[in-house]
């Protein structure tokens, strides 16, 4: 277990360090990434079936070695309930990403696979690092590639995308840093298990050090109103770039929320909590709001993850055991379902040449029942549909609201409660007017020269629709795995 | 009194001004061929890594030149240590730029490198150095040469007036720091730092405190000059770009160190009771050095005006951890940077061009070259994979954090976002599709690239390397 963590990290770096030999791997770099990743994903689903059910609330296949002690950094790294099911997401979606690129001959393929690789690599060392400061390594990791992503691959603003990403993300790390570095002086350690479980801070430097680093982890997550970076960097991006960033990158801010904020700073999070709180339902308004005033496909899906990350900010801030299952409950579907969508409005793009809703037409079903289908289906399941994975994390969530933690004002969270309910409903509309004017009605737009879905694509596609129904369904079975690390986290039996 | 001299401790600085009279003499009665050029630049490498090997030997603590029970003016301890390396491994890498550019031939061959061993000899000096008038010679040592080497180009307009305007620069700053020095002595009667330390630390004389304060503050602003800290920044945009590019690096780096050096040496040795006038004054300079620098850079087209105002910006954050009387954190990230940014220069001479759109594709085209400079610049960020720099940046807002300089921590954050901007902009020119077939510089400078690249990439996997040498 512990070999497989390390290997992990390794592969994703090495597959990316190949890539930068100059040799006869460019020619096949598409095929060489679907086999580091693929065995990626092989391990993590080894590490997951190797992982203690029983004792999900612990740390499990811990490596601690020490790395720079002048700084007192250690390459430490774990996993538990809480961080498995996004190891395991991480892996499959870059997999699928270079499924996709398999179907689709992008120009510069290499460089790509390599930035994906060194996504994949950032992305998984963030969820694994159990070291202040090497989960900022990792955290930081994915900033350059993904803004050569949106910079290189992207539509036609993405170089100022790009810049608003990675400026926007900067400024937030920057100011995490600051707030890690604030624990650290407090407190002489960088062992967030260690930190996690003594809680030496006093109230006044939790709650200065939960503003610094919940500031930081608002922006990549992102919170109202720190989300303004979003919507351009999702727009702008190529179908895998928005996939990961949607998918994986915002699951960085929120889990930063729940390993290192909310466990370390308890104190803090109570303090601030029902701001955080305003904040989230403010976002999930605003989200829908904003969606229903877009008339671009993939705009419309970007703002629709400043809602549902509304609803996982929610959760966290009730800082109830239901509450916070709902926020990673919610954080693993909102990865898969909006993983989905970008990959379908990705086609959509790429067939019609627009992401314009008015430009695309209506029939859609018609035309393409493939695509059209799946499109319903991932709407549906984002709107919170009961029965796919959409609905728990926001039903959940709120029901956490109703009855927040002790120490919290229940009169607000129930008001947070009621409109974050207002915003569910607004939500459903959005994206029932969307596909009443996209998927339903005549032929429309360019005809019939089109292809619906081929097989590479559905090969991408279908395993998230598997799963999103499976969770759906059974959420026990994600469930079952964070409840035991929640009440960990929250020290509660 | 016959004071006894330990060669072993000044051996560094005397291989390098030995061999600066030899390099001087070698070159007039030489004859003058591109071989000899070359011999005098193996000659003067050869004499730096001899005094690097003698600075990686002297271990422990070795004083000389003595005053029995006042202190001791020349004292080799691991700061020293990890400054004469910095100064020596630099100037190893200034020398290969440099015969990269003497091989043009306009440029006198043996004065070159005489002047240049001469800096060098003083930058190793300096940091050794215990009393007020050993600091303030071995500091002019170390920019004098540096006038002579920017104009040393004949016939080349912009490279006399960047000399002059460095001239009058330094020469006024000097003189305030003399002036400083003089006010410290009269309260003091001492020299040595120690003993003006000792002497401040006594039950305060009537009206010395004030002295005391203009005094530091003079003193600070010397070093403020040499070290380019906004107010005294003006000059470093015109004088890098008209001097040729080795001595821009050379000023980047090997002078910007020394003059680190001794401002570290006054604040912390000499005036550490004095550290209430001036930690908020350093922590002011550092605050407005790394925004007015970043924000200058900004709109820079010239590589070498985006380097020079780059390296304001990173003198800012060399400054904040002494503003919280820390010296190591500040010596570390002096370290990092100084490979990180003579990882750039090298680049920038290996492959000249006049506008930063000159490096477009350059990666594709000079994949070597390309993917040094992104990597210097994604270091000099403070992103990964450019971890020396993240750490370096880390290590000083630990510093800063731990001291209690929150403001400060905040300004940094604001301004590694505002560096980020037109590093950025610069790494994703490199990778834009080529156009333009493009000239390079000749073998050595290709050889200084990959020295620095070496020991930039060294430091981001094991930066354990130079944090531990600190202690």
């Amino acid at each position: 277990m512990n070999v497989l963590l390390v290997v992990l990290l390794v592969l994703p770096l090495l597959g990316a360090a190949a890539l930068l030999v100059p040799g006869p791997l460019g020619a096949v770099a598409v095929r060489f990434g679907l086999a580091v990743s693929g065995v990626v994903f092989a391990v993590a689903v080894a590490v997951a079936s190797a992982f203690d059910y029983s004792a999900a609330g612990r740390v499990q296949g811990t490596v601690d070695l020490a790395w720079i002690p002048w700084l007192g950094v250690r390459f430490h790294v774990g996993i538990d309930g809480i961080s498995l099911p996004l190891v395991v997401l991480t892996a499959l979606l870059t997999l699928l990403c270079l499924v996709y690129l398999a179907g689709h001959r992008p120009p510069r393929v290499r460089e790509l696979v390599f930035a994906l690789l060194v996504l994949e690599l950032g992305m998984i060392g963030t969820f694994l690092a159990l070291d202040l400061l090497l989960f900022f390594v990792f955290f930081e990791v994915v900033l350059i590639p993904m803004y050569f992503v949106i910079a290189v691959w992207g539509g036609e603003g993405r170089r100022r995308a790009a810049y608003k990403f990675i400026l926007y993300t900067l400024l937030g790390s920057a100011v995490l840093l600051v707030g890690l570095l604030y624990v650290w002086a407090q407190t002489g350690t960088l062992d967030m298990v260690r930190l996690a479980a003594e809680h030496p801070m006093s109230r006044t430097a939790q709650i200065l050090a939960f503003v610094a680093i919940g500031l930081g982890l608002a922006v990549k997550t992102p919170m109202w109103p720190l989300h303004t970076w979003l919507p351009d960097a999702h727009t702008e991006a190529p179908t895998v770039g928005s996939v990961l960033l949607a998918g994986v990158l915002l699951k960085m801010g929120t889990y930063g929320f729940a390993r290192v904020a909310i466990p370390i700073l308890p104190e803090g999070a109570a303090a601030v909590a029902p701001w955080l709180g305003a904040l989230a339902v403010v976002g999930i308004v605003y989200g829908a709001l904003a969606c229903l005033a877009q008339r671009d496909l993939k705009r419309l899906i970007a703002y629709s993850s400043v809602g549902h990350m509304g609803f996982v900010l929610l959760g966290f801030a009730t800082l109830t055991p239901v509450g916070i299952n709902a926020a990673l409950f919610g954080n693993v579907a909102h990865g898969l379902i909006t993983g989905l969508l970008f990959f379908l409005v990705g086609a959509l793009k790429e067939r019609h040449g627009t992401s314009d809703l008015d430009q695309l037409g209506s029939g859609l079903l018609g035309r393409l029942p493939y695509v059209g289908s799946l499109l319903t289906f991932a709407c549906v399941a984002s709107l919170g549909l009961p029965g796919l994975a959409g609905f728990w994390g926001e039903m959940l969530a709120l029901q956490g609201a109703y009855e927040p933690a002790a120490g919290l004002p229940r009169g607000l969270f129930v008001t947070f409660m009621v409109i974050g309910g207002l915003g569910a409903v607004l939500t459903a509309a959005y994206f029932l007017v969307m596909l009443s004017r996209l998927t339903h009605g005549p032929w429309g737009g360019p005809g019939p020269t089109l292809h619906d879905a081929t097989r590479v694509e559905l090969t991408a596609w279908v395993p998230l629709v598997v799963l999103i129904l499976v969770f759906g369904l059974w959420p026990s079975a994600l469930l079952r795995l964070t409840t035991p690390a929640v009440h960990a986290l929250l020290g509660v039996p | 009194m016959i004071q006894s001299i330990d060669y072993w401790a000044i051996a560094a600085p005397l291989i390098l001004a030995l061999a600066a009279g030899l390099v001087l003499l070698l070159e007039a009665f030489l004859p003058a061929r591109p071989g000899v050029r070359t011999a005098l630049g193996c000659l003067t490498l050869a004499a730096l890594a001899a005094a690097f090997a003698v600075v990686v030997a002297q271990r422990g603590v070795r004083e000389t030149f003595c005053v029995p029970s006042v202190g001791c003016s020349y004292v080799v301890d691991a700061t020293t240590v990890v400054f004469a390396g910095l100064a020596l491994g630099a100037g190893a890498v200034v020398v290969l730029l440099s015969m990269g550019q003497l091989a043009e031939g306009d440029i006198p061959v043996g004065e070159w490198y005489f002047l240049l061993l001469a800096a060098l000899a003083g930058a190793v000096t300096l940091p050794a150095s215990r009393d007020l008038i050993m600091l303030v010679v071995a500091l002019e040592l170390v920019s004098l040469p540096v006038f002579a080497l920017t104009a040393l180009r004949r016939y080349d307009g912009r490279g006399a007036e960047a000399a002059l305007k460095l001239f009058v620069v330094s020469v006024v700053s000097t003189a305030v720091m003399l002036f400083g020095i003089s006010l410290l002595y009269g309260i003091t009667g001492a020299v040595h730092l120690d003993a003006i330390a000792a002497a401040l630390a006594q039950p305060e004389r009537p009206g010395a405190g004030p002295v005391v304060a203009v005094g530091a503050v003079m003193v600070v602003a010397g070093f403020g000059f040499k070290i380019a800290a906004v107010p005294f920044h003006f000059w470093a945009a015109d004088v890098y770009q008209g001097a040729p590019i080795p001595v821009a690096a050379l000023l980047s780096v090997v002078s910007k160190a020394a003059g680190f050096a001794g401002l570290i040496l006054v604040l912390t040795q000499a005036l550490p009771g004095e550290s209430a006038t001036w930690t908020p004054i350093v922590a002011v300079l550092a605050a407005l050095t790394m925004t007015v620098g970043n924000v200058l850079a900004l709109r820079q087209t010239h590589p070498v005006r985006l380097l020079a105002w780059s390296s304001v910006a990173q003198s800012g954050y060399v400054l904040a951890p002494i503003a919280t009387t820390d010296a190591q954190a500040a010596t570390a990230y002096l370290v990092f940077y100084a490979a990180m940014n003579l990882t750039a220069f090298a680049v920038v001479m290996a492959v000249p061009h006049d506008t930063l759109d000159g490096y477009r594709g350059l990666v594709s085209a000079r994949p070597v070259a390309g993917l040094a400079l992104a990597f210097a610049l994604i270091c000099l960020a403070g992103l990964p994979p450019g971890l020396a720099g993240l750490f370096a940046k880390v290590v000083v807002f630990r510093e800063v954090v731990a001291g209690g300089l929150g403001w400060l921590a905040v300004v940094m954050a604001v301004n590694t976002v505002i560096g980020l901007y037109y590093y950025i902009a610069w790494t994703a020119r490199l990778f834009t599709p080529a156009d333009a077939t493009r000239r390079a510089g000749s073998g050595p400078a290709w050889i200084a690239v990959g020295v620095a690249t070496a020991v930039a990439v060294g430091f981001s996997v094991a930066p354990q390397l130079v944090l531990a040498t600190l202690g």
